[in-house]
């Protein structure tokens, strides 16, 4: 037999050494090194209030395409890729866009007799003399649960970004320290802000309510005055600052409002679907159309979808300026 | 009507009304209402399964008083309830497997907001099995990223948060995608419940006429979708994404998240666009050649890690290949296998996800190869199941892996024109697979580098290990006891048309 001298040299073991693990997983991959000099400023501890690292220079460093061609051909033929390709959807979308049906024709496949009946029966089936509202309500509100639901989760999403807790990193405490700092010049008290809101943050809330009582009466509904009652909460907090607001709105009221509107729809809901599912009575009065009291379910539900999307704006507005309500 | 009809309603509803009413109660609490609520789906669905099995047919279930073109609908078939059963058991031992990272990831005060997102991730995934109107789809694709999105990020270190953001830009990419697709598919059929929208469609076919935006159509669905699961030249997202999120999470996302959409693109295929249709546009070639490359390039990536999270992450982007390049092969046989695959790459890389923290809960939470040298005998229980895994992905026969692979060399021989490439395709496939996976199961069955501590090994959770041992059966009766449920999906496929 024959012994190799070379035997760290061969492939065999270098497949072997590759197996275990055993290759540097850097080599080759990355350049080292030294430092230069003892007064490097990466080793230099940080002072108070000084960031540890500094952004600008770590992504120079990481994105140094002046020493690093692959990078910077990848960068090149990335962007020419992703402008081509926007380019040609773009194209595609509005060459397809002359083969659709015309806009507005009577004889368009949409004009079938599904909208017929929505326009025909809508207002004598649901109650609502709104056909929009008497379709996202009554006939599709399995789409519009989901709705809500997406808001629902969209404001959890925020929580988990920006909610700041007591059980959160040191780095985070100071963040929040800086947060507070802001606050402490709250409230601003602009004169001129204050008064105006004075006179506008009624008329707003009034003008919301009465867009969502009569959501199937006239355009509008739980989406659209939930949106003009949560702007004028956040016009209210900006004049007058989170002391005044957190004596009537806390993250506590937040999740009782938001835990209460969407479990009455959902059990309102579920119940008349179940009836729908099984062909039974729901025994649910629709009223006399176009009076205050109709259409059903239809009015509670607005309450409740204006409920959810008021209180998540305003939630939005607090978590995105200071993590918490 | 019976009342194991109501089942699919009344899991999709639990599933929301859960997520709803964790939002005021404590972590712990949470955890036990989610944990309480898959497992009430587990058995709704298998009773539904039952159900259908028995009768031989599907139903519609109107959700409301109104019926089908104007209000909207729930569909339960055998596919569905399979793949509802499915789900819902990979989701129980997912979280039963990643539970004690859950906690120590997730900041004490926001383990609640966790069990949210996994609750509401299930309805929509329901929503998307059962579905049989398409904005009702649309609806619960949106609540699908959301709640992705924060499943990713909710661990809340740079890395999770990077993910998220790619995750985000190209996941909403896709759904932009569909919804062109579907405002397209409404103005020219003017419906959006499955059943008439698929008689329009054929009355269009028939006449001729807008075949241009109906050709758009099926393209844009077909890309949106595959964006969103994550097909090769978009699957840029993947590794980071299944690479840092919390256990729980990189399994629930990998294994259903993406099927999900799969598995909604078939039943658009089928129900709406009609399958012969989609054949004859030759979009199915586009994802049959997508499917092949990515086969091949994701194994090669994945021989590249050193990192083997990446690796198992990289792994998914070829098995997700693999399914497209079924569907791509446009017979029925082929389509079977593709969902007998979305059941084996659910089942097998969740196992894979789950063991491999095991083995990094006795490496000292490293995840690199020379770290995890000996690990296999720290963690028996995870080596086992790791190893399991591994030769089931590379297609050891009696596990699941095998059969798939078999059905799409079965699948591949009856269409001609497509034979040779994906027959090679596998082959080359099966063999790079064999290459990262088995170098691992190697690595982790040699002698460690240095002495560990005897407290290491009492480090692995119990849960874990029993989630393992939990995934090893289901992968055994997946591989052993196919035949069922290959028929099942085959009944369920006929059921769609």
């Amino acid at each position: 037999m024959r012994l190799r001298d070379d035997y760290e040299e061969s492939r065999w073991h270098r497949l072997e050494k590759w197996v275990d693990g055993d290759i540097d997983p850097l080599e080759g991959r990355m350049e080292i090194k030294p430092p230069d000099g003892e007064k490097d400023e990466n080793t230099k501890l940080p002072e108070d209030g000084e960031p540890f690292f500094d952004e600008e220079k770590i992504n120079s460093v990481v994105y140094d395409t002046a020493h690093n061609k692959e990078l910077k051909l990848f960068r090149i033929i990335y962007r020419l890729a992703s402008v081509l390709l926007c380019v040609t959807l773009i194209g595609v979308l509005l060459w397809t866009v002359v083969y659709l049906p015309e806009f507005g024709s009577p004889d368009n496949p949409i004009n079938n007799e599904v909208s017929a009946r929505y326009i025909e029966k809508g207002v004598e089936e649901t109650g609502a003399t709104n056909f929009v509202t008497g379709m996202i309500l009554d006939y599709r509100a399995f789409d519009t649960f989901g709705e809500s639901c997406v808001l629902f989760i969209a404001a959890t999403c925020v929580l988990v970004l920006m909610r700041l807790d007591n059980s959160s990193s040191k780095e985070k405490m100071k963040k929040k320290k800086e947060e507070e700092n802001d606050r402490l010049y709250e409230p601003k008290n602009d004169l001129i802000l204050q008064k105006v809101s004075c006179v506008l943050v009624p008329l707003i809330f009034i003008f919301g309510i009465y867009i969502i009582l009569n959501g199937h009466l006239s355009p509008g509904g739980g989406f659209s005055g939930g949106a003009v009652i949560g702007s004028g909460l956040i016009l209210y907090l900006n004049a007058f600052g989170f002391k005044k607001t957190e004596r009537f709105f806390t993250e506590k009221t937040f999740r009782r409002i938001t835990l209460a509107a969407l479990t009455f729809y959902c059990l309102a809901k579920s119940y008349s679907f179940f009836t729908g599912a099984n062909h039974m009575e729901s025994g649910i009065p629709l009223g006399t159309p176009g009076a205050i009291l109709s259409s059903g379910l239809i009015l509670p539900l607005n309450i409740c979808v204006g409920l959810v999307v008021a209180c998540t704006m305003y939630a939005f507005y607090t978590l995105f300026r200071k993590g918490g309500m | 009507m019976d009342f194991v009809c109501n089942f699919p309603f009344f899991s999709i509803i639990l599933a929301m009304f859960c997520g709803i009413l964790s939002s005021v109660l404590k972590g712990p609490w949470a955890k036990r209402l989610c944990l309480f609520m898959v497992t009430a789906v587990l058995v709704m669905s298998s009773a539904v399964l039952a159900y259908t099995m028995k009768t031989g047919t599907s139903y519609t279930y109107s959700m409301g008083h109104f019926p089908a073109p104007w209000g909207n609908e729930i569909r339960a078939g055998v596919l569905e309830a399979l793949t509802a059963t499915g789900f819902s058991v990979i989701m129980l031992l997912s979280l039963l497997g990643g539970m004690s990272h859950i906690f120590t990831d997730v900041e004490e005060t926001k383990t609640n907001l966790f069990f949210i997102l996994v609750d509401l991730l299930m309805s929509s995934l329901l929503a998307l099995i059962y579905t049989n109107d398409l904005f009702t789809a649309y609806v619960f694709v949106e609540i699908n990223t959301i709640a992705a999105c924060g499943l990713i990020m909710i661990k809340q270190d740079g890395h999770g948060i990077v993910a998220a953001i790619r995750y985000m830009v190209m996941s909403l990419l896709g759904s932009g995608m569909f919804l062109i697709s579907l405002s397209m598919l409404y103005d020219i059929t003017g419906h959006l419940l499955m059943e008439p929208a698929k008689e329009a469609v054929g009355a269009i076919v028939a006449s001729g006429s807008y075949e241009v935006p109906l050709l758009v159509v099926i393209a844009l669905m077909s890309v949106g979708l595959a964006i969103k699961s994550g097909l090769y030249p978009f699957h840029s997202w993947i590794p980071e994404t299944y690479g840092y999120a919390t256990p729980a999470a990189s399994a629930i996302l990998s294994s259903l998240v993406s099927k999900g959409y799969i598995f909604l693109l078939i039943k658009v295929f089928y129900r709406v666009l009609g399958y012969e249709n989609v054949v004859s546009s030759k979009v199915i070639n586009a994802l049959f050649v997508f499917g092949l490359v990515g086969m091949i390039v994701g194994s090669v990536k994945a021989i590249k890690q050193t990192d083997t999270r990446k690796m198992i992450a990289y792994s998914s982007v070829a098995q997700i290949g693999y399914i497209y390049m079924g569907i791509g092969l446009g017979t029925k046989a082929g389509m079977a296998a593709a969902v007998f695959h979305i059941f084996t790459h659910a089942a097998t890389k969740s196992l894979l996800f789950i063991s491999a923290v095991g083995l990094y809960e006795v490496s000292d939470g490293k995840a690199d190869y020379r770290s995890l040298r000996g690990s296999g005998y720290r963690n028996r229980a995870a080596g086992i199941a790791f190893a399991v895994g591994a030769l089931s992905m590379v297609g050891f026969p009696m596990l699941s892996g095998f059969i798939s692979k078999l059905m799409f060399a079965t699948a591949a021989v009856q269409s001609p024109h497509k034979m040779v490439a994906t027959i090679l395709g596998l082959a080359v496939s099966t063999i790079l697979n064999a290459i990262y996976f088995l170098r691992l199961v190697i690595s982790i069955y040699s002698p460690a580098e240095r002495e560990y501590g005897a407290d290491m090994s009492h480090q692995a959770s119990r849960k874990l290990k029993v989630a393992s041992l939990l995934f090893i059966i289901v992968n055994l009766v997946l591989g052993l006891f196919s035949q069922p449920i290959v028929n099942a999906i085959d009944a369920g496929l006929s059921m769609f048309v």
